[in-house]
């Protein structure tokens, strides 16, 4: 009988494949078809959505892409039916097709199922060897022979700051409390960042597993996992897989007949980024304002109701099963010197193939970005990549040949960051991502700190007039000097590192600020201030669609003849340049 | 002072009413009232007044302190919405493959900017950073469904079926 998986990731469903599934679902029902029919969450082709999978009687895979309910009932009639796989719609499969190099330079060991089991089926995570990494440890393991194991993995936290896991671990074990607690970060506040949706989506158990097993390591009985607001399916996964766990009595008392105990919480957030910061984060989870703290105390020592307290981001877990059963130097045979293993990339922006990449550290930029990524959309031209979002920076497309490392990465001002990757092309103003971030920051700042409440107002205010034209001279160096400022005046990570963007594209890309601040100029003809529309006379037809669909009327002209704009009147909303079909608008 | 039994009896009356179902539940656990804020909010689109003096009795926090914790966080109202909540994503993703133009879009059409309400009360419009389905942005989010690989045309048929599901009742 042949198996029928559809992904129903959020960016699945968001892409149609809700439809999709029904629509496989009526056809075996009216047809009476032999197959089972299951979901999945996402394998990484986001892209592709909806995804689905056939899987026949020999156990050959077919995954096809873009199916729409039309597709879904033709694979239905000739592949499931029929025999005949649909060649043409094929993304991956026996046989070689384009998209194959999208999977060639991955490693997975974070993504390990993602996309290849029923996330709600806690027997399907079982049956690939789930649950075992926890038994292996309760049965053989000291606490600290698994703080070890993690030790000399070389796992560093991948929430963004990359500290290592093993030894953060063991500050917890050693700190004197009654009570400990873990907490797992899936709070994902980077906007454009999305590996621990979907691994909360695609794979809730090995999330669930890998905090057994540090609960086991620290001597803790309680966990907690902090949500995002914006991540109802992954929030709704997580309970059930809870509750199945529960049921087979691998969390609660005495788990799988250990004398231990654990049981885990799911606190959902309330919508403020800076929350991802554990220790707002913890003032959070016990119902305060989420307003971090200076550290030290640290967590570990002092952390949720003053108790020591370990906090992991969700990919760290995930990580965490794979190591114990594959021991700590088949995870440090990946990577370079200082960062060993694997990373979760969510490739974004203007990328052939926006999805999930688990690559070994010390690959390139380029190597993403092309191999994986397919290079830029619309046949443009490579500008730069976004690493680490709103800490993080700009690192320009001329050094698409750097390894990515923890260490090679913070030379550039940019930092790793939690996985976002979002590539911009020559139509992304620098500038203008600059004070996107800026206003980002701004926006999330709790306000605590003087710098970072006034300061990166002072420099959005800055990048504003900059972008509206109104640039002056020194304009660069007074950013230079308030984002000194707020670096070094600020008690958490998010006014530390709020300049980084501002100071990343300074650096590689000052010739864009020039241009703004002295000719009036955006380069990337993206700030709408600095542009002007108008009609090329030998290319308009007179057709008068432009003139209709202005809301200015700022187009006069009469049929048959050359338009023109009033510029005084344009208010730069675009509408022209999209309605021409003659290509006669240009902006400059 | 609001005691546990007269809100038993209000929930009698209430058609069905899950924040109070919560509160009654609540057995003085630590860290319940971002839960019970939530709960409150699931329930009537908006946290009424009524619902902090509650919470503020049974669980002993000053409204005052409440009211804090509520301004603080921005999944917090303190009006009621419109029916449908649209958040638009401007999260780095969608912001670098144009999502002016898709708030752009919405706003002309609805006549309200972000953090408003239609008139007729059929939307509320809220901007977010980052909906998680960057690979697929620009994206927004109609209540919990969300919608990728939009373009201006896509969200007006969007606006279109939303509002004509509530002329049918719907
Ligand atoms: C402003 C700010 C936001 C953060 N957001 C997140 C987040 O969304 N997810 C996360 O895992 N870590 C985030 N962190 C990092 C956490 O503070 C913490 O270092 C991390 O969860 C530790 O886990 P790890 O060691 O496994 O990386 C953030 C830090 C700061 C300063
Ligand atoms: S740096 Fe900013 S966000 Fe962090 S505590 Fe200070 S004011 Fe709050
Ligand atoms: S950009 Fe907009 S306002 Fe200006 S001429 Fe074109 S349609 Fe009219
Ligand atoms: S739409 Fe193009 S061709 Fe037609 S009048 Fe306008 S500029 Fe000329
Ligand atoms: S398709 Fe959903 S995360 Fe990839
Ligand atoms: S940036 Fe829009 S969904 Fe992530």
């Amino acid at each position: 009988m042949k198996t029928i998986k559809v992904g129903l990731g959020t960016c699945g469903v968001s892409a149609g494949a809700q439809k999709t599934y029904e629509a496989i679902k009526n056809e075996i029902e009216l047809q009476n078809i032999q197959a089972v029919l299951k979901e999945t969450g996402c394998n990484g082709m986001c892209y592709r959505e909806p995804l689905v999978e056939v899987t026949d009687e020999q156990k050959n895979s077919f995954v096809y892409g873009e199916v729409t309910p039309e597709k879904a009932k033709t694979i239905m009639n000739s592949h499931v039916l029929a025999d005949k796989p649909v060649a043409e719609w094929l993304v991956q499969s026996t046989r070689p097709s384009e998209d194959d190099t999208f999977f060639k330079k991955q490693n997975r060991i974070v993504l390990r199922n993602c996309g290849i089991i029923d996330p709600n089926s806690i027997t399907e995570y079982v049956a690939t060897g789930g649950y075992e990494a926890i038994q292996k440890v309760l049965n053989g393991y000291t606490p600290e022979q698994v703080i070890d194991v993690i030790t000399r993995s070389g796992l560093r936290g991948r929430g963004g700051g990359g500290f290592l896991s093993g030894v953060k671990w063991k500050f917890c074990r050693d700190a004197t409390g009654d009570r400990k607690y873990i907490i797992c970060n899936a709070d994902e506040g980077d906007p454009g960042a999305f590996m621990d949706r979907s691994t909360l989506e695609s794979d809730p158990h090995s999330v669930l597993e890998g905090m057994m097993i540090c609960a086991y390591a620290i001597g803790a009985e309680e966990g907690y996992i902090y949500a995002r607001a914006e991540y109802p399916k992954a929030v709704a996964r997580l309970k059930h897989s809870i509750r199945e766990a529960l049921a087979r009595g691998f969390l609660g008392k005495n788990i799988f007949g250990s004398p231990v105990n654990f049981s885990v919480k799911i606190k959902e957030g309330a919508g403020a980024f800076v929350c991802g910061e554990e220790t707002a984060l913890i003032a959070s989870i016990e119902g305060k304002r989420g307003m971090p703290r200076f550290r030290p105390p640290f967590p570990a020592n002092k952390g949720l109701w003053g108790k020591p307290t370990n906090i992991n981001n969700v990919e760290t877990y995930a990580n965490v099963p794979w190591i114990i059963m594959n021991g700590p130097e088949a995870f440090a045979a990946f990577g370079t010197d200082n960062s060993k293993g694997t990373k979760v990339f969510a490739l974004a922006g203007k990328i052939q193939r926006g999805g999930l990449a688990e690559v070994p550290m010390g690959i390139t930029i380029n190597e993403i970005v092309f191999d994986i990524g397919g290079g830029i959309k619309e046949g443009k031209k490579f500008k730069a990549v976004q690493m680490g979002g709103p800490s993080g920076g700009c690192i320009p497309a001329s050094m698409g040949d750097l390894q990515i490392d923890y260490q090679q990465i913070n030379q550039t001002g940019a930092i790793m960051g939690s996985g976002g990757l979002v590539v911009m092309d020559e139509s992304t103003c620098m500038v203008d991502m600059a004070k996107f971030f800026l206003r980002f920051t701004q926006d999330e700042s709790c306000g605590k700190c003087t710098f970072c409440r006034i300061g990166t107002k002072r420099m959005l205010e800055v990048l504003e007039r900059i972008t509206d034209g109104n640039g002056k001279e020194g304009d660069i160096e007074l950013l230079r000097h308030l984002a000194y400022e707020i670096k070094n005046n600020t008690i958490c990570g998010l006014g530390q590192t709020a300049p980084n963007p501002v100071l990343t594209t300074l650096k590689y890309f000052p010739e864009e600020y020039e241009a703004h601040i002295r000719e009036k100029r955006c380069p990337a003809h993206s700030c709408s201030a600095l542009l002007t529309y108008s009609i090329k006379a030998d290319a308009c037809k007179g057709c008068m669609a432009c003139a209709k669909a202005c809301p200015a009327e700022a187009i006069t002209g009469e049929k048959k003849k050359a338009h023109e704009i009033n510029t005084a009147v344009c208010i730069k909303c675009g509408k022209c340049l999209e309605t021409c079909k003659f290509n006669a608008v240009i902006k400059n | 002072m609001l005691q546990k039994e007269e809100i038993r009896r209000d929930n009698i009356n209430d058609t069905f009413s899950n924040f109070k179902v919560e509160l009654w539940r609540y057995q003085g656990e630590r860290g319940a009232l971002i839960p019970l804020l939530q709960s409150a909010q699931e329930t009537y689109g908006y946290i009424p007044e009524s619902a902090i003096d509650h919470i503020s009795e049974i669980v002993g926090i000053p409204s005052a302190e409440i009211y804090g914790v509520i301004t603080f966080y921005s999944q917090f109202r303190l009006k009621p919405m419109g029916k449908n909540i649209i958040r638009i994503c401007d999260g780095t993703a969608c912001h670098v493959n144009a999502s002016t133009a898709i708030l752009k879009t919405i706003t002309d059409e609805l006549q309200i900017d972000s953090n408003e309400t239609t008139e007729d009360g059929l939307f509320t419009l809220q901007t977010v950073a980052c909906l998680g389905c960057c690979s697929l942005s620009p994206v927004i989010m109609i209540n919990d469904e969300t919608y990728g690989r939009l373009t201006p045309k896509k969200v007006q048929q969007l606006l279109d079926e939303y509002r004509n599901a509530d002329g049918n009742g719907g």
